[in-house]
């Protein structure tokens, strides 16, 4: 069967994954096995949920800066909710994805009616939900509560000695709910089309102005579901938790091959983008005399080798195009 | 006259400033006190001077790249990266407080934030990358950069002579003033003095049309993220003189946002055309101002950020058209929904 | 007459923009199996029909009825669902999605909300096949593939909607010959299946060779419709311009007759040519001299400039300036080398929004001395005033935002800007356009005074009036190539119209 080629650039992140999975491999004992690559995982499920929203920001066209914000918010909702209030769990968990869902509502809705840039209303978003954290309190709410200790602990064990937790559980149903939703729905297509082109989606007759503002609800659920699962993971509310995460969701979508400008790109991509830099922090702390920094020259690197390989490829487009 | 008054571009942020600080004399009456104790002056106007320069001066930069239409979101990382580099020279030495090695390190600094400058230029006209992307580049890698320098640290430095940039006085005010005041100048200088304003606003406002004029563009917008590159590099010595050590991982958190809206609120579009240089100081004093009248109330620091949401968004809605004509509408006979949405995009 | 019953009618449509009438009373009708072509100049408003049509405006007052019946249109989605489906000169489509979802989306097959990829890529690929002969794989992305087939699969995308009416608007203007012979094909074959189609361009040939029905509009207003069989060229190109053939009277020309044979050649152009823009030309231009560039629009009057001011970079022959043949590779050199060029696009490539009429003024001059050496502001001031009072531009005030001028003024001020960076060839595209009559008489009387102290001109115009006047030699342009060159002595405006129509 001919390669459909708009797969090449997640093919390129698949592979550059698993070279550096392999080169990790034979370089350190200990790095090839199962666990190691589940704990990329393990570490990693919030991340992957965020990401999965970002994707569908990016790939309409937008981007959101308040992701870090709103998960860093949502711990904070529900340590305070569980911890100081004593609401049980089943009550918050539903309660702060509303909330995170209905924070995307909003930011959407201002962009789409008052045409304001994604950049700037984010922006606002961001600086709004990091404040709100420090009003319920500035300092660390511990969790003990015994729903969340038991979720954050609970191990589910895998053949070949290993395990993965709860939260890579709901984070592998989001990537495969997402790639459904990308490919398979109206409301998918809908996004891929206003990424390519705006004014076209709006002359075929599509729902734009529903759609526009559907993206950013989406990213907002799948940040409060990230924050949900980072609350499992720190076991804590705080408000300084996931700062600059916008960073890394923005980069492990690059990374992933989504095209910044939109309307190009895959969900299963962006999960790869997220591995790629588990793995790159995998083997920097494997290395032992690499620091913790060396992450983030590396991932800059990335980003600037993949925003370029896109420059070149989409400025070949078009001179195809007028050929 | 009145409507003169109103028009005027500084009128609304100066109003703002003048309203935060009312509201902190009538809180505080000793606010506005200020008192000469061993030849420097002190006081909460002085303090927000001399905290609110680093800010000033990377809003200063900024204020050019926004008015090309761009926006340099590497600004903060810059800083974190100058002061790494000017505080690990200076720690190595023998004798810390000796001027030719602090001038060394501050021109190595310099140096390399002009080159980070370049690069981020070279992004934007070279390889045509949108600025929020190639800026981002630098945004990401940066930190680890500053934190490659300062070996993941917190480097201190004892150096006399290298603190007096961020905490010396000069004619008992502080020096830093006098650091903000010259490239405020400067900058002033190099866009009205010289022809590169006139050129900035109109490759902002229209570019097609001034490549058309025969303006070099590109050149420009080179000179522009070069400047700006600076101005985050002086911030970055500003605010490491300030606390003897340069910390790669929180210097200068932030900053780009802080500056995008400073630049903002002094009445700059980031649509790019007219910049107005002192609406951003005012836009930049405000910010400060927000931040140390939220300290006095005893509210924690961090809800400045509450507010800085409130603000921006405002901000953006009054220069939001969509939103003006949304007021305007309430007010005329409806139309049909789809054809407002229709035309609103055709045109 | 055993006319067949129209199937789209619209009657007495009024369309007013503020400040413009952009639709008259308009009557316009498309019949079922029929090609009916829509013409018009600048401004005639064509596509203010076409939009009124697609529901992208709404209509002020008249009636639009589809097959008899009465019908509303406020979106293009209404429009779609009416049976009336358009396609776009630039493609209205999206390049990223593939091909049969560009011709689905919106509409997909599913099943319980999953979309069926497997059913949309053959009924895609089925469409194709069978009714516009296309066999490609439909599952690649739009943009694989040429602007032909991106076109082609638009007509696709209308059919699918079951069209009964189909807009092509300019679908031939980024088209190569064979590419346009395989779009007539498939025209030809919609009509014979009944369909009725609206067929615009500006291509005269292409014009004859497939509309059975030509409307003409001229400035808002509807001119008549006629049989293509029963209206000759000349008759097409005076309907669209506005001038009877039989009126037009000589305008007597300057009194001393200027000889250019002698002067010294300003700017050369030999075999300078552009693919998809405009074909290998030849052309002088003497010192003094105002060489006028007639055609219709899209005929490629524009392009022609822009390859002389270096805007469009020409693939072909060379370019020479005052004896130096290295052609001219971009705005600033051509500047450098004394060629000024104002664009017709007043708005998006001549005046800068944000910038005073003094800043607009001096732009161009301070761009040839660099940053450092600032016109002082005291001599902006001066230059300001002297052009303000010299052009007669309103307001007076040197220091008003350039947005707010009227169009007129607008051009006046940007005639200053270039007038005052001296050059030797000044290239005016459309200068009179949309402005008052009294403006129009003082830019062309401007025009002359300075050819006479000896500055050359490219002057290009779509009033024939005006280009007859100003211009000592006329260079006539169609369906993009130079096609005759008129000198002084017979320069007439029935001689430029039969040049413009052509055999």
């Amino acid at each position: 069967m001919l390669l459909n080629r708009k797969y090449v650039p997640v093919l390129v992140t698949f592979a550059l994954f698993a070279l550096m999975f392999i080169a990790g491999s034979f370089r350190y004992t200990g790095f090839f096995s199962l666990q190691v690559l589940m704990n990329l995982l393990v570490d990693n499920s919030f991340l992957i949920i965020t990401a999965v929203g970002m994707t569908f920001v990016i790939l309409s066209g937008g981007i959101d800066l308040s992701v870090g914000s709103v998960i860093a918010l949502t711990t904070m909702v529900s340590a305070s909710l569980v911890q100081n209030l004593g609401w049980p769990p089943v009550v918050v968990i539903p309660l702060v994805l509303v909330m995170g869902s209905v924070f995307g509502y909003i930011m959407g809705a201002i962009i789409h009616y008052f045409k304001i840039q994604p950049f700037i209303v984010t922006l606002a978003g961001m600086f709004l939900a990091r404040g709100l954290c420090y009003v319920i309190s500035i300092n660390t709410i511990t969790i003990d509560n015994a729903f969340y200790t038991k979720v954050a602990q609970t191990k589910i064990p895998l053949p070949g000695n290993s395990f993965i937790s709860i939260s890579v559980l709901i984070a592998l149903i989001v990537v495969a709910a997402a790639i459904y939703i990308a490919h398979y729905t109206r409301f998918g297509r809908t996004v891929y089309a206003l990424g390519g082109s705006e004014q076209s989606a709006l002359l075929m007759g599509l729902p734009v102005a529903q759609t526009k503002i559907m993206v950013y609800t989406l990213s907002g659920f799948c940040s409060a579901l990230a924050g949900v699962v980072f609350t499992f993971y720190m076991l804590s509310g705080y408000g300084l938790h996931a700062v600059g995460l916008e960073l890394d969701t923005i980069a492990a979508v690059v990374i992933g091959g989504t095209l910044l400008t939109g309307g190009v790109g895959f969900i299963a991509g962006t999960f790869f983008g997220v591995l790629i830099q588990g793995v790159i922090q995998t083997i920097i702390s494997f290395e032992g005399t690499l620091s913790s920094w060396w992450t983030k020259i590396v991932i800059g690197l990335l980003l600037f080798v993949f925003i370029l390989l896109q420059r070149v490829l989409s400025a070949r487009k078009a001179t195809t195009i007028k050929a | 006259m009145k409507n003169q008054l109103f028009k005027h571009h500084l009128f609304w942020p100066v109003t703002m400033l003048a309203a935060l600080l009312l509201f902190n004399l009538i809180y505080s009456p000793d606010f506005f006190k200020i008192v000469l104790r061993e030849g420097h002056l002190y006081g909460s106007l002085i303090d927000i001077l001399n905290f609110g320069a680093p800010l000033i001066l990377v809003a200063i930069g900024m204020t050019l790249v926004i008015a090309t239409k761009g926006i340099d979101l590497s600004v903060g990382s810059i800083v974190a990266i100058s002061g790494a580099v000017a505080c690990m020279m200076i720690s190595k030495g023998a004798d810390q407080s000796s001027l030719s090695l602090v001038l060394t390190a501050i021109a190595a600094a310099l140096g390399l934030s002009l080159v980070l400058g370049l690069w981020n230029g070279f992004l934007v006209t070279g390889a045509g990358i949108q600025p929020i992307i190639a800026t981002l580049i630098l945004m990401v890698a940066g930190r680890g950069i500053a934190q490659l320098v300062t070996s993941g640290q917190i480097i201190t430095v004892s150096s006399d002579t290298y603190e007096y940039i961020g905490t010396g006085s000069l004619a008992t005010l502080p020096f830093s003033i006098f650091v903000v005041a010259f490239m405020l100048i400067i900058a002033s200088l190099l866009t009205r003095r010289t022809a590169l304003g006139l050129f900035i606003e109109s490759v902002g406002s229209n570019p097609k049309a001034s490549l058309l004029s025969g303006v070099r563009s590109s050149v420009v917008i080179l000179a522009v993220y070069i400047f700006c590159g600076l101005c985050a590099g002086i911030a970055g010595l500003l605010l490491s003189s300030n606390v003897s050590s340069a910390d790669g991982n929180n210097a200068g958190l932030w900053y780009e946002l802080d500056a995008i809206l400073a630049v903002v609120i002094g009445g700059t579009s980031l649509n790019g055309g007219r910049f107005y240089l002192m609406g951003t100081v005012i836009g930049a004093l405000i910010i400060q101002t927000l931040t140390t009248t939220i300290y006095m109330i005893g509210v924690p620091p961090e809800i400045t950020l509450v507010v800085k949401a409130f603000v921006v968004l405002a901000v953006c809605l009054v220069q939001s058209e969509a939103f003006r004509q949304s007021l305007v509408r309430r007010w005329k006979t409806r139309h049909y929904p789809g054809e407002k949405e229709v035309v609103r995009r055709a045109s | 007459m055993s006319e067949p019953q129209a199937l789209l009618q619209m009657r007495g449509i009024h369309k007013v923009f503020p400040g413009v009438k952009a639709l008259t009373n308009v009557d316009f009708r498309l019949f079922p199996g029929e090609v009916h072509a829509l013409m018009g100049e600048n401004g005639a408003g064509k596509s203010t029909l076409i939009k009124v049509m697609t529901g992208v405006y709404s209509i002020d007052e008249g009636s639009v009825a589809m097959e008899g019946h009465p019908i509303s249109i406020h979106s293009p989605l209404e429009s779609q669902s009416a049976g009336i489906s358009t396609v776009y000169q630039e493609v209205n489509l999206c390049t990223n999605l593939t091909v049969a979802e560009n011709i689905f989306i919106g509409r997909e097959p599913r099943k319980f909300g999953r979309i069926r990829w497997k059913e949309m890529n053959q009924r895609a690929e089925a469409l194709l096949k069978e009714r516009l002969n296309l066999h490609i794989d439909v599952t690649q992305p739009l943009h694989f593939y040429s602007v032909a087939i991106q076109q082609l699969i638009a007509i696709a995308r209308a059919l699918n909607i079951s069209a009964k009416v189909l807009i092509l608007d300019e679908p031939t203007s980024s088209l190569d010959r064979n590419e346009v012979g395989q779009l007539f094909r498939i025209i030809r074959k919609l009509k014979s299946e009944g369909l009725a189609i609206l067929f615009v361009t500006h291509f005269l040939d292409q014009v004859y060779e497939i509309s059975d029905r030509i409307t003409i509009l001229r400035n808002g207003e509807l001119i008549g419709e006629y049989m293509a069989k029963d209206l000759s060229r000349i008759d097409l190109v005076s309907k669209m311009i506005g001038k009877e053939l039989n009126l037009l009277e000589e305008l007597p020309k300057s009194a001393e007759s200027k000889k250019f044979a002698n002067q010294e050649v300003m700017v050369e152009a030999s075999g300078l040519g552009r693919k998809g823009s405009i074909e290998p030309f030849n052309l002088k231009i003497h010192k003094g001299e105002v060489v006028g560039l007639a055609g219709l629009l899209g005929s490629g009057r524009t392009e022609t400039a822009r390859l002389f001011f270096g805007a469009d970079k020409a693939d072909q022959g060379g370019l020479t300036v005052h004896g130096a043949g290295q052609g001219v590779h971009s705005p600033r050199e051509a500047i450098d080398r004394g060629i000024a060029f104002c664009s017709e696009n007043r708005k998006t490539e001549g005046i800068i929004d944000d910038l005073t009429i003094r800043e607009n003024i001096i732009l161009a001059l301070q761009a040839t001395r660099g940053w450092f050496n600032r016109i002082p502001r005291k001599k902006q001031d001066e230059i300001a005033d002297e052009y303000i009072k010299a052009l007669n531009i309103n307001p007076k005030n040197p220091e008003h935002l350039i947005k707010n001028l009227s169009g007129g003024n607008q051009q006046k001020v940007l005639l200053a800007r270039w007038l005052l960076t001296n050059p030797k060839l000044l290239i005016l595209d459309e200068p009179t356009r949309g402005i008052d009559v009294g403006a129009k008489a003082e830019i062309q009387k401007l025009v002359l005074n300075l050819s006479q102290q000896g500055m050359s001109f490219l002057f290009i115009s779509s009033e024939l009036e005006e280009v007859a006047r100003v211009s000592d030699r006329i260079a006539v342009l169609r369906d993009r190539r130079k096609v005759k060159e008129i000198q002084e002595e017979e320069i007439s405006q029935q001689e430029i119209m039969q040049a413009i129509a052509g055999g």
